[in-house]
């Protein structure tokens, strides 16, 4: 099953290379991983995307909160969140197809944000489930480049 | 005159309450060296930076308080690696203080540099590298508090050279900024009302006690429960001596090596206390088949290892001391008698015992244990004489039985005799030994000799590597591969004596106690070399992948 993870950490060096080696060490498996800083500079937030049975999870989060440099740990597929996904495409644009494709990028309401004579570049964020399908329904025009940024995500209502 | 990176280490350690630091100097540690020879704190050289960090592992257990080493940056610091693993895995108190290239040169593959906080990362508690000395101080505080609190473990503090150079002039703070560091700590009071209900309505209970009883100062608090419950005890190799082996209700060790009678009554309970231990698999064989009519009560101050490997239904995080004063008024006082009077069948059929021919290893061990009246501090080394040690010594006190159990580190029982020698002057410290095991550390003699610690080794040697020759003959048809020494092993006396301690080698049962006398009343470190029986094996043995009451043994 997939789950979210959001953990704060001090936003010091070498606390990434701490977390993606416990992961490491203990075969657990990461999706996507997402870190930047927050709204306090001493603290970053990372997103973690991984799957496992609900002992695997309970045993991830447990050693993540055994860390020293790691604040709080939240498993948000339990609660109400909101998840972001940044993806930039670079897709192939056969003569006389690039309409097509412009049409595709409105339906999802994502932006193009390069173009030149065979490619343009769409950029589009949302959730994981819809970044995949735009990536789905561009893959038959050929994707030269993809950079994805893996999910943010946030619980919603008030901060708990 | 402001005060430089140095003198803010050295005054740190002593603010700290530190006797000794073990360890060898180098370059980028000069600046150090030259300060901490005027310091309170006594520095300790060894031969091998191994030799040194088992030794402040040993001084740790043996004492309770931090153990202290450091090494020199690069191929010193890396020669710590081993000691740092063996105190991770047996959450030892330990702060770690690496040598470091100066910091402009870090990443640069300087001479001599090593990635020491990469290299650590998983098996230290935490490490840090200190980059700027306005740090510093706060890194200490911190990494002392780390070591010590909680789950205790090793901390590395890596030392760049030019910060230990720099001059400033800095407050020692008084509390560490350790914002992501929280202590677990009196353990939830309705989980700490279910596990005692649920000891009360128990049939066949049995207290199951690790190296946490010892780390939390417990022993008194699980003897109380033991007794007022009518609880029979078992405990872990990292658990020896928790609970006193000479009570009736102590069921001995439990697992692979353990006694058959703790082993049968764990199997048939129908409720395991676990205090302070995590259910490795060396107590636990085959785990779909471990105590299937038992519940479990777990109480740990670690989470991670609460429902890791088999299923909890009472888990009480804390420290266990603090949770067992409180649950204990809530037991009911109980006789249990049927119960008790099977654990003590079991414990009549199925003693330890050994053939008593020629010279036997186990009855080395017995023979330390009565000259020393059971009052010694053992150390051990790993594998046969290992096992022995913790079978045929009758272990009554906590820190007593300090020996490498998670990660099993051969070479770790003489420099660790060493530390528990400073730990406990006076005190009678034996390291029980195989000859493989003694070689790995064999130039540590130096130390011993060189600061006078009449430290005694037991060699039980049978001129092989004694635990894999065991599986080999058990399991690959006595196929001896790569585990014969006896071709080359040195006269061990002659080792002794030449590094200026003493030795006696002994082939007769009949030499065996006066010697260990003779060993005992010397005041110099002092080496015994038992020949014994060469393909002796340990027994009982839970093969690898059976349930742990299916055990294998060879008894008299």
């Amino acid at each position: 099953m997939r789950h979210v993870i959001s953990v704060t950490v001090e936003n010091k060096p070498g606390v990434l290379a701490h977390i993606s080696g416990l992961f490491a060490a203990r075969g657990y498996s990461i999706d996507s991983l997402a870190v930047g800083e927050t709204e306090d500079p001493a603290v970053s937030r990372m997103t973690i995307v991984t799957r496992g049975d609900d002992q695997i999870i309970e045993q991830i989060t447990k050693q993540l909160r055994k860390l020293i440099s790691t604040l709080k740990v939240q498993d948000l597929s339990e609660l109400d969140y909101i998840e972001r996904d940044l993806v930039l495409i670079k897709v192939n644009v056969p003569a006389g197809k690039r309409s097509e494709v412009i049409e595709i990028v409105n339906i999802f309401r994502g932006k193009i944000v390069d173009v030149s004579l065979r490619e343009i570049v769409i950029e589009l964020s949302g959730q994981e489930t819809k970044v995949q399908a735009l990536i789905d329904l561009l893959k038959p025009y050929g994707i030269k480049e993809m950079a994805r940024t893996g999910s943010i995500a946030m619980t919603r209502g008030a901060k708990k | 005159m402001s005060q430089i990176g140095a003198d803010i280490l050295v005054d740190a350690l002593e603010r700290e309450g530190v006797e000794y630091i073990f360890g060898i100097p180098g370059a980028v540690l000069l600046p150090i060296f030259d300060r901490l020879a005027s310091s309170k704190v006594r520095f300790i050289l060894t031969r091998h930076e191994q030799g040194a960090g088992h030794a402040a592992d040993g001084y740790a257990r043996a004492s309770g308080k931090v153990g202290v080493c450091i090494a020199t940056s690069g191929p010193g610091a890396t020669n710590l690696v081993t000691a740092i693993a063996t105190a991770n895995f047996d959450s030892i108190p330990m702060v770690a203080f690496t040598g470091q290239v100066k910091t402009p040169l870090i990443g640069n593959d300087a001479f001599q540099e090593a990635d020491m906080t990469g290299i650590t990362r998983s098996i230290t508690k935490h490490n840090f590298l200190v980059k700027n000395v306005c740090e510093l101080a706060g890194t200490i505080k911190a990494a002392f508090h780390l070591a010590r609190t909680g789950r205790p473990g090793p901390v590395l503090v890596d030392l760049p050279m030019d910060v230990s150079m720099a001059e400033y002039d800095c407050e020692y703070p008084a509390r560490p900024n350790l914002p992501g560091y929280k202590l677990n700590g009196r353990g939830n009071s309705r989980q700490i009302k279910m596990a005692a209900d649920a000891i009360n309505s128990s049939k066949r209970p049995v207290l199951y006690a690790g190296g946490g009883v010892i780390s939390s100062d417990a022993a008194a608090e699980v003897y109380e429960l033991a007794v007022k419950g009518g609880i029979p005890v078992t405990t872990t190799l990292m658990g020896l001596g928790a609970f006193p082996e000479t009570h009736e209700l102590s069921l001995k060790m439990l697992g692979m090596h353990g006694t058959a009678y703790a082993n049968y009554a764990i199997m048939e309970s129908d409720l395991i206390i676990a205090v302070g231990a995590r259910f490795d698999d060396r107590i636990t064989g085959r785990l779909d088949a471990f105590a299937p009519e038992a519940r479990v009560i777990h109480i740990d101050i670690d989470p991670t290892s609460i429902s890791k490997n088999i299923r909890v239904d009472v888990p009480v995080v804390g420290d266990a001391k603090g949770i067992l004063q409180a649950m204990i008024p809530q037991v009911a006082e109980a006789d249990r008698p049927e119960w008790l009077a099977r654990v003590a069948e079991w414990k009549q059929r199925h003693p330890l015992a050994y053939k008593q021919e020629g010279l036997r290893p186990q009855y080395v061990v017995e023979q330390i244990y009565e000259a020393t009246g059971g009052k010694a501090v053992i150390t051990t080394e790993v594998g046969q004489n290992q096992m022995w040690a913790a079978q045929f010594y009758k272990y009554t006190q906590p820190r007593q039985f300090i020996s490498s159990g998670g990660l099993g580190t051969m070479g770790y029982g003489f420099p660790a005799a060493i530390g528990a020698q400073m730990a406990r002057p006076g005190e009678v410290v034996f390291d029980i030994a195989g000859d493989g095991s003694f070689q790995m550390n064999i130039q540590e003699l130096a130390t011993a000799v060189g600061y006078e610690l009449p430290v005694n080794v037991a060699i039980l040697n049978n001129g092989h590597l004694g635990m894999v020759r065991q599986w080999q003959e058990l399991f690959y048809g006595r196929r001896y591969s790569g585990s014969i020494l006896e071709d080359a092993n040195p006269d061990f006396v002659g080792v002794a004596e030449a590094y200026g301690a003493e030795g006696l080698r002994v082939t007769n049962p009949g030499d065996v106690r006066p010697a260990i006398e003779q060993a005992i009343a010397s005041p110099k470190p002092y080496v015994l070399d038992f020949v014994v029986e060469p393909e002796e094996n340990v027994f009982p043995m839970v093969p690898a992948g059976s349930a742990i009451n299916k055990m294998i043994g060879g008894m008299a």
